[in-house]
């Protein structure tokens, strides 16, 4: 049934020095200018866990994904999923290990296809079983996702945000892949159905012994989900490690700025001063040094002169952080 | 600055600022009307931050746009009271309208690229807010816009006033806005939304601003946002609201300590909070989808999602009080606002 190989590598997915960098402008008046989104990020995920991946909007988080799935082409580095390089791999056999669920359900779907043609696309584009086995295995898929029978012959525009998140999930493992991007799945949703999704991703997960990229900027839902996490930066991973080193022990300064941001449903706490200043640095013209100098409360003047290395806490490196005074 | 205060103003100081009573929107849809809100009741003291809370599609924003006259041409509004300080919002001239809507009332949007306009420098904006309704010198008007982009943290304000919408930061562009609804001084501000499109750090920011701001010009404010987290850390009042109705309204702590209708608490289990949920743990999640508002609603909405429905749940369940100024939907009410029945139903790890 599973179509995956035996996984033989250890890890399921392992970025070594990723980078991408976009060219912007250029024309006949202006000279070009380059843009870094994603910088020498090194990321290793083991089989069957979740990697959370935080960061604000600009930070380069769905560059990297698109980058692991292929859609984006890096500038420098290596993408191995299963110990196997990706980076001349076509397409399609990239596809059945790694498949993406989208943060918009609304726009994620084609319209004019009824539901049981979107999830079966896969099935056919990879040419598996005759016809009438694809329905019987699109049927069994909506089943997984909680999706009632006659959800295969309705169209997305007639269902909820999150019955099409449900679909968006039955199409991205219809392949049996190994690992699953999750970009802001639950963004999208309405807290009650969120919920709903949540429950889902996880059952899946260990019915399936999937492992997830999850992306998102809601804390609560990464701590919820994520065995270890990266906080990325301007391009840049700032700290990683497990779940409670992040939550407990904050080391770097914009981990602990994200940390206290996040509003939890206690009322009498007001909203904390964060003490970040106002200015969101601009992706393009990235500050010297390290590049959260300018709004972290702990800047000295070394910080502005020279980047931080992201190095080990400890030797069983259990955790990593880029900051001088970490 | 403005040339009266806000006391001065008012005919009857004693009462709400704003008092809603029975307010309906219907929009005719291809399918039939589509009863957008239906019969909410509340209202704004002076000063106070009342959260609206609910769903996409529970009706907070047309209820909104319902008071600040921006509804769509062809949607039908119903109200028994409409009152904002005094005057009828249901029967006021479009002129009369025009005249509060900035100056005494103002809006602040989601998103504030949209509600920015991109041919005129942030200066212009700015100071035709002000200069629209109060007849100010340009340099008065421009004095106030600088002070005002300073105080909501914007440096080098002087410059700014001279650059246009695209040129701001998300965040920033949020600042302006907050500075343009507070240009008049207005006595209520409705923000719709505002920080959700915003960085997580940048909405603390601009959420400590707002709290900030508020207290120093006394201004009262109906914030809209579906997140609760948010709304446990700004709220004075809060009103859920469900399927267009106001389900339940209470201050702030008796909302998230003793939540008396079954969605409220719904949502409340439902979210993953730290301490509370254990990580990868099953959420408690809230069944099923919102009925269609198309149809007309029989009973209780939300009685065909709720684990204590039966068959009382088919007749609509009053407003009931279950502690002063606590007021839920639901006819198992004062059941629910047993601390011991709650205590029962919460997550223990």
């Amino acid at each position: 049934m599973s179509s995956a190989a035996i996984p033989r590598d250890p890890l399921a997915l392992e970025l070594c020095a990723l980078s991408k960098t976009f060219t912007l402008g250029g024309g006949m008046l202006h000279k070009s200018r380059s843009l870094q989104a994603v910088k020498d990020v090194s990321l290793r995920v083991p089989h069957g866990q979740v990697m959370g991946l935080v960061g604000e909007s600009g930070c380069g988080k769905s560059t990297l994904a698109k980058m692991l799935l292929g859609l984006t082409k890096p500038s420098g580095g290596d993408v191995l999923i299963n110990g196997k390089a990706i980076v001349n791999a076509n397409q399609k056999a990239l596809a059945r290990h790694i498949q993406p669920i989208f943060q918009d359900p609304y726009s994620s779907l084609n319209p004019r296809q009824r539901i049981a043609q979107i999830v079966g696309l896969p099935l056919r584009i990879h040419a598996i079983g005759t016809a009438k086995e694809q329905a019987v295995k699109v049927e069994e898929m909506l089943d997984m996702v909680g999706l009632p029978k006659r959800a295969a012959q309705q169209y997305p525009g007639q269902m909820s945000g999150g019955q099409r998140q449900r679909v968006a999930i039955a199409r991205a493992l219809i392949m049996r892949p190994d690992l699953v991007i999750c970009d802001e799945p639950t963004s999208a949703l309405d807290v009650s159905v969120q919920a709903q999704i949540l429950n889902l991703l996880l059952d899946l997960k260990d019915e399936f012994g999937l492992t997830y990229l999850f992306i998102s900027h809601d804390l609560a839902v990464v701590e919820h989900l994520a065995d270890r996490l990266a906080v990325m930066y301007l391009g840049r991973i700032v700290e990683e490690g497990t779940r409670e080193q992040i939550f407990t022990a904050p080391r770097h300064p914009y981990t602990q700025a994200l940390l206290a941001s996040a509003l939890t449903p206690e009322p009498g706490l007001g909203v904390p001063d964060i003490g970040l200043g106002a200015g969101q640095p601009d992706p393009s013209r990235p500050p010297s040094g390290c590049a959260f100098h300018p709004r972290c409360p702990m800047a000295q003047p070394e910080c502005a002169q020279q980047a931080p290395a992201l190095s080990a806490l400890d030797q069983n490196n259990q955790g990593r952080v880029a900051c001088h005074f970490a | 600055m403005s040339n009266l205060s806000s006391a001065e103003r008012s005919t009857a100081p004693a009462s709400p600022l704003l008092s809603v009573k029975q307010l309906r929107v219907d929009l005719p849809v291809a399918k039939g009307t589509l009863h957008a809100v239906r019969g909410i009741d509340f209202h704004v003291e002076r000063g106070e931050m009342l959260c609206l809370v609910g769903e996409s599609g529970c009706g907070k924003s047309m209820t909104s746009l319902a008071l600040m006259g921006l509804l769509p041409r062809k949607a039908q509004i119903n109200a028994d009271c409409l009152n904002f300080d005094g005057v009828d919002l249901l029967t006021v001239s479009e002129r009369e309208r025009s005249n509060l809507r900035g100056s005494r009332m103002a809006m602040i949007f989601q998103e504030p690229m949209t509600a920015l306009n991109p041919a005129y420098t942030l200066g212009n904006q700015l100071c035709e807010a002000l200069r629209r309704h109060q007849r100010v010198s340009r340099k008065a008007a421009h004095d106030r816009a600088v002070y005002l982009l300073e105080r909501v943290g914007i440096s080098a304000a002087t410059e700014r006033m001279r650059q246009y919408p695209h040129q701001l930061s998300g965040g920033l562009r949020q600042r302006v806005m907050i500075a343009m609804a507070l240009m008049c001084e207005p006595d209520l501000i409705i923000a719709d939304e505002p920080t959700t499109a915003l960085d997580v750090t940048i909405q603390a920011q601009i959420l400590h601003l707002l709290r900030d701001l508020q207290q120093e010009f006394g201004t009262a404010i109906i914030f809209i946002t579906h997140d609760l987290g948010v709304v446990a850390r700004i709220a004075d009042r809060v009103a859920v609201m469900y399927a267009g109705e106001v389900i339940e309204t209470a201050s702030a702590q008796a909302l998230f300590h003793a939540p008396s209708h079954p969605y409220t608490q719904g949502l409340l289990r439902c979210i993953p909070t730290p301490g509370k949920t254990l990580p990868g743990s099953r959420l408690q999640a809230i069944p099923g989808v919102v009925p269609s508002l198309i149809d007309k609603v029989e009973g209780c909405a939300f009685c065909n999602r709720c684990d204590q429905a039966d068959q009382r749940c088919h007749t609509t369940p009053p407003l009931q009080t279950v502690a002063g100024g606590h007021l839920s939907r639901c006819h198992f009410a004062h059941q629910l606002a047993n601390p011991a029945t709650i205590n029962a139903q919460e997550v223990t790890l």
